[in-house]
């Protein structure tokens, strides 16, 4: 099967305001994060987190080329994707403290933030698990002729697990309406991805298996990234399949709220800093003309926007410990005796 | 009326709930040109069209992954797990994210899925396409779980699966895919979690499932040549578990036994008798017995897995000197 990307037409031209959209998503993402391992640190959000601190453009890059009814399906490094598809912060950092009014009512937590409403439908924590279920939405779409696209987020570990493929080789063959997007940062978990990997790109590299051309962009672009959202979403609405996207990035920190990631050379890791792709943004909208004045203004609203969420999480009440016997089946409650 | 083997009727549940929401389809290995390696979906696919009855790759995991994902997004997929086995392969699809997924979103997705699932042994397939799976599935919180032992339970209860807005795993047994027997015409439709009395008796209550039913009313036929009345029950579905009629039997027996395929530790029926134990002690005359096949892996030589799975004789045998020693 040929997916060839040369006959597509060309991306409309960034304009200025999808521009500021996407630093806004982007800083929203980054603002939110860092005040969430802080809070972390200091003992208000539990259990675990995996943070996209360095990240953020392919998230904000893909979510600003979506429509509102089309799926997203990301990992447990979800904070990012679920906020760029315009998830409110305080029921989420509620979810992450465990308060009254959490997004999923405390049952799932930083690794499974799901807004279906939004389209953000579910961030998996076994790896690989949700590029088949998002073949499964895609083909939903698709049966129902509803013009929706899903788009899968996954990381460049995932590229090793059997899900993997056959998800890429079921969707092909039934040219489910799906973008893969694999967000290479580097690592999986703490092994340098090129050290447990046959091939030099991870997704690219495998594309070919599939039929599928192989895309990469530089994941730290966010305008590139868009782009490439642009032409992977069209292509499969207008009913053309799916795509294979390689997106380079790198992960700030480490694998999650345990690991510092000492283990990655202070080199690299300096190099990936310096491209850093909110500032980047940043210095490329003040290039094109945006005002200090404006960027300005979005920084001190996302920064306001954190506080508000912060004080709902300081505030809120525990949950009531009865709702742990809830939502076990449709009819709201756990009974499996009948 | 008409007369229906077990493999039939289940093309006839799923005909019946594919006829009337266009949202049911079907995915699975050889499950449309092919009519299924067990011939249950046979004429589906010429009804139905390739838009609803999809044939898949080998992927286990992308079968039962795809399943959810159309489940979540406003379809009613039924999906084939060729093998009951195979829920080895897709095990992450089943308890981590299907079974979970209602709950961890507090119940923003809805999963209205079936997995049905050819089970059990007694085809001499070897300890790899024989396992009675069943209380693997109910261990997971979030899975209801059907097992039906007759034609006709197997069109209303694959209806009712279909129906049913959470996930549901349905069993069907090879050992009972050549039995025939009458099916009512027109639309059936049971209700998950109510087990039924095939046959009264007030000497002692024999819980039983899908293969294992038809081997506990041939045991029962032979202790009535002794006297021995005992009442069979067909538990149907282990989630919802209907212990209601279990207990209501047992106060009237004074005795419970049940017969499950499965290896012994942790199948049903341990928890069956766990509830017994707690809530009708005092309405026992004897020790409870479980009959199961022992804790091994089910044997491809017909003379060894005869000897492991519960038959008809050692059933009997059981109950007859488990009664005569609480005398």
């Amino acid at each position: 099967m040929s997916t060839d990307v040369t006959d597509t037409p060309a991306p409309a031209e960034l304009d200025g305001d999808l521009g500021l959209r996407m630093y806004r998503t982007m800083l929203e993402c980054r603002l939110f994060e860092q005040r969430t391992h802080e809070l972390f640190l200091a003992g208000l959000v539990r259990g675990t987190t995996h943070l996209g601190i360095g990240q953020e453009a392919v998230a904000a890059g893909f979510a600003t080329a979506m429509r509102d009814d089309d799926y997203t399906f990301c990992t447990y490094r979800g904070h990012n994707h679920t906020l760029a598809r315009g998830v409110p912060m305080t029921p989420i950092l509620l979810e992450l403290v465990g308060k009254q009014g959490a997004l999923m009512g405390g049952k799932g937590g930083s690794m499974h933030l799901t807004s279906v409403e939004h389209g953000a439908m579910g961030s998996y924590a076994i790896v690989g698990a949700h590029l088949p279920i998002a073949v499964g939405a895609a083909w939903s779409a698709q049966y129902r002729g509803s013009g929706q696209v899903a788009v899968c987020f996954f990381g460049d570990g995932t590229t090793n697990i059997g899900a993997f493929h056959e998800a890429l080789n079921l969707a092909v063959i039934w040219k489910a309406p799906v973008v893969f997007v694999c967000e290479n940062n580097q690592y999986m978990e703490y092994t340098p991805i090129g050290a447990v990997t046959a091939v030099e790109r991870p997704a690219a590299d495998r594309a070919s298996a599939y039929g599928l051309e192989p895309l990469v962009v530089d994941g730290n672009d966010v305008e590139a990234v868009h782009q490439m959202a642009q032409l992977t979403i069209d292509r499969a609405r207008r009913g053309d399949g799916p795509s294979l996207v390689e997106a380079l990035t790198y992960r700030h920190g480490g694998h999650s709220r345990a690991d510092p990631g000492t283990y990655r050379p202070e080199e690299e890791v300096k190099a990936w800093l310096a491209r850093d792709p909110i500032p980047a943004q940043r210095a490329a909208l003040l290039k094109g003309g945006v005002g200090e004045e404006d960027l300005a203004l979005i920084e001190a609203e996302v920064k306001a926007a954190v506080a508000v969420a912060e004080k709902a999480a300081r505030e809120a009440p525990d949950p009531d410990p009865a709702t742990a016997m809830t939502q076990v089946w449709a009819d709201g409650g756990a009974a499996w005796r009948s | 009326m008409a007369e229906l083997t077990y493999r039939q009727a289940v093309a006839r549940g799923i005909g019946q709930e594919m006829e009337r929401d266009p949202n049911v389809v079907m995915l699975g290995e050889d499950i449309g040109a092919a009519g299924g390696v067990f011939k249950t979906t046979e004429g589906l696919l010429a009804r139905f069209g390739p838009e609803r009855v999809r044939d898949t790759p080998i992927s286990e995991q992308a079968i039962i992954g795809a399943a959810m994902g159309a489940a979540m997004t406003g379809l009613r997929p039924v999906a084939e797990l060729m093998f009951s086995d195979f829920f080895g392969v897709a095990w992450d699809m089943v308890a981590n994210q299907i079974a979970k997924t209602r709950y961890m979103t507090d119940g923003q997705v809805s999963l209205p899925l079936v997995i049905r699932t050819a089970n059990g042994g007694g085809l001499r397939f070897g300890a790899q396409h024989s396992q009675s799976i069943e209380s693997w599935t109910m261990a997971i919180p979030g899975l209801k779980v059907v097992a039906p032992s007759t034609p006709a339970d197997m069109v209303g209860l694959m209806a009712a699966a279909i129906r049913d807005p959470d996930p549901v795993i349905v069993c069907e047994h090879k050992a009972l895919f050549a039995d025939k027997a009458d099916v009512p015409d027109g639309e059936l439709v049971e209700e998950l979690g109510r087990a039924r009395v095939r046959r009264s008796g007030s000497d002692a209550t024999v819980v039983a499932l899908a293969a294992m039913v038809p081997r506990a009313l041939a045991a029962a036929d032979e202790l009535a040549r002794d006297g021995i009345e005992i009442e069979v029950i067909d538990l149907r579905s282990l989630v919802p578990l209907d212990m209601t009629t279990v207990l209501a039997s047992v106060e009237r027996t004074s005795h419970l036994f049940t017969v499950e395929e499965n290896p012994r530790l942790c199948g049903w029926g341990a928890e069956v008798v766990s509830i017994a134990a707690e809530e009708a002690i005092y309405s026992l005359d004897g020790p409870v017995v479980r009959i199961t096949t022992p804790h091994v892996p089910l044997a491809a030589n017909p003379v060894l897995e005869d000897a492991q799975m519960p038959s008809a004789e050692r059933i009997a045998t059981t109950i007859r000197a488990t009664l005569e020693a609480s005398r």
